[in-house]
């Protein structure tokens, strides 16, 4: 028997490898990131040329992966729930197109925000797109459900959404793995229809989507990831995806008698789903994530019957735990101790050395000078600039919003209107708004923080490492105005007065702040010693 | 049997290496495993933990019911404290006694460590200390992995086999100095 100890992540990964896929394509993102990174470090992957470098953001991820499926073979693409909003253009309309080689699309929520700016709820997404959506609630089950869903995808000719959360893709278990398929030869798609979505086209295929939308839900009707646990009592649990673990752990410690209904499996499951609401008297909808099923089986008239985030049965929002569920059975929480009110929170923080902080200390004395001192910034480990001692920064919306937001507050007057910006979410989601700017000659600064790396995440490779000045320069930058500084202390005078010569200018002007991230300096040194 | 353990600590203090050698002498064991950590921002010197349960029957959570943890290992004496609605009545505490203070707001050590000593099975070790005296530092986290084997029903056979397996690639005299620090941790324990 082949046992692993493996993160959901991990599991995915390993499922991936070993059903065929040629290649996987993702941005990093917390919890996403160790899917690809598994893939990437894995000898089997390497050995059969699987594909595994970074994409610069999750929309050139998808279509990539898209691409790679439409040559025939399997491909695997993975976000994070934000990064889905970047990749939805491509997403909405691969399912217009289908697939040929199968494709399925990890996307990974972040239910209580432990590392993202919201918490939506990606199988809303799997609707929207109308796409068969699978929700893991064991590592074992990630590792099945990819083989099961790379088979579907071919059968349907459709890409799968499989939608984990921060808990399952950060926990580790025991997975058996299955013997490796062979990956698929190249087999490109010939048929011109399916592809082209001019209008005429895509009524056609937008008919055949909805045409396959009975088959979906006969598959659901019948998945072996739809099951269900049968009591005696009058109660019941409809638990979907991780839920049920929640759910099953109070049943089983404290006895209850109560049927569950486990759905991991989109389109919901009809026949098993109507069979429940009709003969229970009381059911708990546990869904982590949005009340999206909730609301859907409440319909207008509320459905007394039913209980769940609505009715505050469960909180309104974040990750569920065991002690939610045992509450919303009305047992009461064992707790002996609790925390001393000393305990002060200890809250994520720059590393000492890094030259983020050597940065926001030259930004911040520059600001003083001004009135009007709002610095617009963007997603990365620079973010913690918002926090003490620093408090750098006034905005953080989406990736690469500090560029734009900046160009916007600039058109409306604002001065200095400065944008703060990472290389990686640079290249991410940077540029174009660099070009409305340059193409507006808006009085703009825009900093970027390159430290060589995508810090956040783990350090992983940065798609504008040694390109920054070059991109600046090519989409139309004054070359005099694309300034390169070294965030130090020794040479903080002179970044101050760089600063402030490039906020004075009236036009667009780059700061690019150059120094490499003191963790990948430290992994680098590591790795140089031992080999 | 089962087992459910709270290990908690700051970012980068070693917090996934006793929770990595743990799961691997229960799989070893045949026993089930489930076991939650924090990547991500928290990482950045910020408070993380990892709720690792097992159990020779099915274990459904990831996260552990509050008031239901058998032991906390705590790499900080401040974090130890953080954790406790977790902690069963008469529950272990397994705590560094040494203080990471990279918040200007860390309250008073005697008060904390006071708080600790409280508990009925705290053991307060001083990890760095002993660590130091075997020469080698990085290994206080081991220390209190060893002074923790006897409440986990693991054999401590096991919890030594699991160091082999983890650090296999980093040579024996890595391997060495960390099960010197296990049975060292044990001797203040058992």
């Amino acid at each position: 028997m082949n046992q692993h100890l493996l993160l959901g992540a991990e599991a995915i990964a390993m499922a991936a490898i070993d059903a065929g896929i040629s290649g996987v394509y993702a941005y990093p993102g917390t919890p996403s990131t160790e899917i690809t990174e598994f893939i990437q470090h894995s000898h089997i992957a390497r050995e059969r040329n699987i594909h595994s470098t970074w994409s610069a953001n999750e929309k050139t991820a998808y279509e990539s992966a898209l691409g790679m499926s439409y040559a025939g073979k399997r491909s695997l693409v993975c976000m994070k729930h934000v990064g889905l909003n970047v990749a939805a253009d491509a997403f909405m309309n691969s399912a217009m197109t289908g697939v040929n080689g199968g494709m399925v699309l990890v996307v990974a929520d972040d239910p209580s925000m432990h590392s993202s700016q919201n918490e939506q709820d990606s199988r809303v997404f799997g609707k929207f797109a109308m796409l068969p959506v699978l929700e893991p609630s064991t590592q074992q089950e990630a590792y099945d459900c990819i083989h099961y869903a790379y088979s579907i995808s071919e059968q349907l000719q459709l890409p799968i959404v499989v939608r984990i959360s921060t808990r399952i893709s950060h926990s580790r278990a025991i997975v058996v793995s299955q013997s490796i398929q062979k990956q698929n030869s190249l087999n490109p798609d010939t048929d011109k229809r399916k592809w082209i979505l001019i209008p005429a086209f895509a009524r056609m295929r937008y008919a055949h989507l909805l045409s396959l939308q009975p088959k979906l839900l006969e598959l659901s009707e019948k998945s072996p990831f739809n099951t269900v646990v049968k009591g005696n009592s009058k109660q019941a649990v409809i638990a979907f995806g991780i839920a049920y673990n929640y759910v099953m752990e109070v049943i089983t410690a404290h006895n209850l008698d109560i049927s569950v209904l486990k759905i991991s499996q989109y389109p919901i499951p009809h026949t098993h789903v109507a069979e429940f609401l009709y003969t229970y008297d009381s059911i708990l909808i546990a869904e982590e994530g949005y009340p999206v099923y909730e609301e859907l089986l409440r319909g207008f008239s509320g459905n007394n019957k039913l209980r769940g985030r609505l009715d505050g049965t469960l909180p309104r929002t974040g990750e569920l735990n065991p002690d939610h569920i045992a509450q919303a059975f009305g047992i009461a929480i064992q707790q002996e101790y609790s925390i001393p009110v000393f305990v002060v929170n200890r809250p994520p923080e720059l590393c000492k050395g890094c030259s983020h902080r050597d940065l926001f200390e030259a930004l911040q004395i520059v600001m003083k000078e001004y009135s009007h001192n709002h610095v617009f910034s963007d997603i990365g480990c620079y973010t913690l600039g918002a926090l003490k001692p620093f408090e750098a920064i006034n905005t953080c919306v989406d990736m690469g919003a500090s560029v734009t937001m900046a160009k916007g507050a600039a058109d409306a007057g604002m001065h200095p209107a400065i944008g703060l910006i990472g290389d990686s979410t640079f290249t991410h989601s940077g540029i174009t708004g660099l070009l409305d700017a340059v193409n507006d000659k808006s009085h703009v600064t825009i900093i970027i923080s390159d430290n060589a790396t995508t810090a956040m995440t783990g350090g992983q490779d940065s798609a504008g490492t040694h390109k920054l000045h070059s991109i600046c320069e090519g989409i139309g930058v004054e070359p005099s105005h694309i300034r390169t500084i070294t965030p130090i202390s020794t040479g903080l005078q002179e970044n101050i007065q760089i600063i402030r010569e490039e906020i004075e200018y009236k036009g667009v002007s780059v700061i690019i702040a150059q120094r490499e991230c003191v963790q990948v300096a430290i992994r680098n040194k590591k790795k140089n010693k031992t080999s | 049997m089962k087992t459910n353990i709270i290990i908690a600590g700051v970012g980068g203090q070693g917090i996934l290496t006793i929770s990595s050698i743990i799961d691997l002498a229960a799989m070893h064991s045949g026993l089930h495993v489930k076991q939650a950590e924090v990547h991500g921002m928290s990482q950045r010197g910020g408070e993380v933990q990892s709720h690792l349960r097992i159990s020779d029957s099915i274990i459904y959570s990831d996260l552990i019911p509050l008031g239901q943890a058998d032991v906390i290992i705590s790499v900080e004496p401040l974090e130890a404290l953080r954790y406790v609605p977790f902690l069963k009545e008469k529950g272990i505490i397994i705590s560094a006694t040494e203080p990471f203070t990279n918040i200007t707001n860390y309250p008073n050590i005697d008060a904390v460590l006071s708080e600790l000593k409280k508990f009925p099975n705290a053991k307060l070790i001083h990890a760095s200390q002993i660590a130091q005296q075997l020469g080698n530092i990085k290994s206080y986290n081991i220390v209190l992995l060893g002074a923790a084997i006897p409440y986990l029903g693991i054999p401590q056979e096991q919890i030594e086999w699991g160091i082999r397996t983890l650090f296999a690639t980093k040579g024996n005299a890595i391997i060495d100095a960390n099960i010197a620090a296990l049975y060292k941790g044990l001797e203040i324990t058992k």
